[in-house]
């Protein structure tokens, strides 16, 4: 059997009296595309920033490659193979789009002491020019990040999670403000990062998204939350057809 | 290197290579304090300008480096032992002081060094048994270097030029080594810096020790160069003062301190000097200077250059637009 890259059990996290995450398990298999939907103050960010150590959970476990990481902060995770991206922009605006991708993965390499003779680019241009020409930001890749559209940013945002040839990538609403043709290019890039990774280690993601087809898309599997619950786990089609997902969520 | 850049280059080295030697004393002089201004500017520059860490404590290292040496030539050691002890304390209380900025930033971090700036003030102005209170320490000699002295003001110019290229070469190497980009990765977005794997508190701590240890090469060469030292040039409005020098000149620019310490330094001496009359009001126009420049040139002086090239950029890309509409429409007609 195929061990899980990431297994959460019983995590749960209260705000006061409100349980926000109560007692949610799941797992994400090597390769997976994982989503993550349910309505709003469903208890998906608190799961997320769980997951990403932004948080402590009150009680369960969360491993990844069988490793207890509950306690470990978002510097910890990075260093152990997860990347992230944010809900909302989170790029280097001084720096170029080129600097923002090396500088993505340049502290997992080597020592800090190392790193201040180490050339500029870290040894690491010719990987971030790589992913530049997958994310089609050529045309901007010598340009300052914060200067970019909306868009564009949100292309140099993902890309920065996958620098550093993560293990685990969890994304946070990656359509979130995002044109709908944009939107279908993210998908078919997210789909072949998954099928296709640049550095041959295949990587699992987990999805956070409202956008349905979106989801419908690209996910394997689906977990829908409700309330803190899991209430559904399942293949893009089961969930289309589970009634109680429909009838708490989907809508009819 | 652009021809045009070349050619500012060969100006500056030719000024502060071959100019002084014609300047009378109080011309070296200002000379030397620009360029130890420039030194601790730059020091400054990387803790806010390339790492966003707003310190207003920078007069205190400064003050650290200068009493450290002062007070060890006093009690009989070498300028050559005095400087690496004043590195090494101002490395140290840099990093001391980096802590509360791992709690706390902007403004809050602002007074939390602005609190130690006033402390180490009161050290200096309190304790006459260590630093001689208000009547300072008097008497600092200057150094010797492989047997040369650098007694006259223009050798210890070119002293103070000499440690400045060093500094300056340094400093070149670190931003432009991986830490430089974590800086500014740290500076632009802390919390994405942390998800990346940047060890966001050594960073923090680091882009404090090594601005101050700069600013503690700067005191230490600041020390020799008045011969008498006393609280005065390392208050809180010192502290301010250096902000002020970094944000004017460019902050998060290479060359911005250069600029940023003959603005804030020498031009009001010279003035001074040559219009006596106008003195009194160099500090009113340099403040109505300052609230202008936030307005309209919040990035500093050295952004002049950007700024040109970024208007020159989206002209050529407004006019490409207009072609490229010109042309649609010429397209839309042929196929009406």
């Amino acid at each position: 059997m195929i061990a899980p890259i990431l297994k959460v059990q019983g995590l749960k996290k209260a705000y006061g009296a409100i349980q926000a995450v109560g007692g949610v398990s799941f797992e994400v298999m090597p390769g997976e595309i994982f989503g993550v939907i349910g309505p709003n103050g469903s208890g998906k960010t608190t799961l997320f920033n769980s997951m990403l150590g932004q948080i402590q959970p009150d009680a369960g476990t969360i491993e990844l490659k069988g490793k207890d990481v509950s306690k470990c902060g978002p510097l910890a995770l990075s260093r152990l193979g997860v990347g992230r991206t944010f809900q909302t922009l989170q790029v280097f605006g001084k720096m170029t789009v080129r600097d923002n991708l090396i500088v993505a993965a340049q502290e997992h390499q080597g020592t800090m002491l190392g790193r201040i003779f180490a050339p500029s680019d870290s040894g690491l241009g010719d990987r971030a020019d790589a992913l530049i020409r997958r994310f089609r930001i050529e045309h901007v890749a010598h340009l300052k990040a914060g200067n970019l559209s909306y868009g564009q940013q949100k292309l140099v945002d993902i890309a920065m999670a996958f620098m550093a040839e993560p293990d685990l990538v969890l994304l946070d609403e990656p359509c979130a403000g995002v044109n709908p043709s944009l939107v279908g290019g993210i998908s078919t890039l997210l789909k072949d990062l998954n099928q296709n990774p640049h550095s041959g280690k295949k990587s699992s993601f987990v999805v956070i998204e409202h956008n349905m087809d979106f989801v419908m898309d690209i996910c394997h599997r689906i977990m829908v939350m409700v309330e803190g619950q899991v209430l559904a786990i399942g293949s893009p089609a089961e969930i289309r057809g589970n009634k109680a997902v429909l009838e708490a969520y989907l809508g009819a | 290197m652009s021809k045009k850049n070349t050619l500012l280059s060969l100006l500056f080295a030719l000024t502060v290579l071959g100019l002084p030697p014609f300047l009378k004393n109080y011309g070296v002089y200002m000379f030397s304090t620009w360029l130890i201004y420039v030194i601790a500017t730059m020091g400054l520059n990387l803790t806010v300008g390339y790492a966003g860490q707003k310190s207003l404590g920078h007069a205190a290292f400064f003050g650290i480096g200068a009493y450290t040496v002062a007070i060890m030539m006093k009690a009989g050691m070498s300028w050559w032992l005095g400087l690496p002890a004043a590195i090494g304390l101002c490395f140290v209380f840099g990093i001391l002081l980096g802590f509360p900025a791992l709690r706390v930033q902007t403004i809050y971090l602002a007074f939390a060094t602005l609190g130690f700036n006033t402390a180490v003030f009161l050290v200096m102005r309190n304790e006459e048994w260590l630093t001689g209170g208000t009547f300072g320490i008097n008497g600092i000699p200057r150094p010797e270097i492989f047997g040369f002295d650098l007694k006259g003001g223009l050798a210890y110019y070119y002293f103070v030029l000499a440690v400045a290229a060093i500094l300056s070469a340094l400093m070149w190497g670190l931003l432009k080594s991986p830490w430089g980009k974590a800086f500014q990765a740290l500076r632009d977005n802390p919390i994405r810096a942390e998800s990346l794997g940047i060890d966001t508190r050594n960073y923090t701590l680091l882009s404090f020790a090594i601005g101050a240890a700069y600013a503690g090469v700067a005191g230490a060469l600041f020390a020799s160069l008045v011969d008498f030292i006393e609280p005065a040039p390392f208050a809180v409005s010192a502290s301010i003062m250096m902000y002020l020098m970094v944000v004017v000149g460019g902050s998060g620019y290479f060359l911005g301190p250069l600029v940023g310490a003959l603005v804030g330094m020498v031009v009001p001496e010279w003035i001074r000097d040559v219009f006596p009359a106008l003195a009194n009001w160099y500090l009113p126009i340099f403040g109505l200077t300052v609230i202008s420049m936030m307005v309209w040139l919040p990035d500093g002086l050295m952004s002049i250059p950007d700024r040109i090239r970024a208007k020159r950029d989206s002209k050529a890309a407004s006019v490409r637009r207009a072609e490229a509409k010109s042309e649609m429409a010429a397209v839309i007609g042929e196929q009406r």
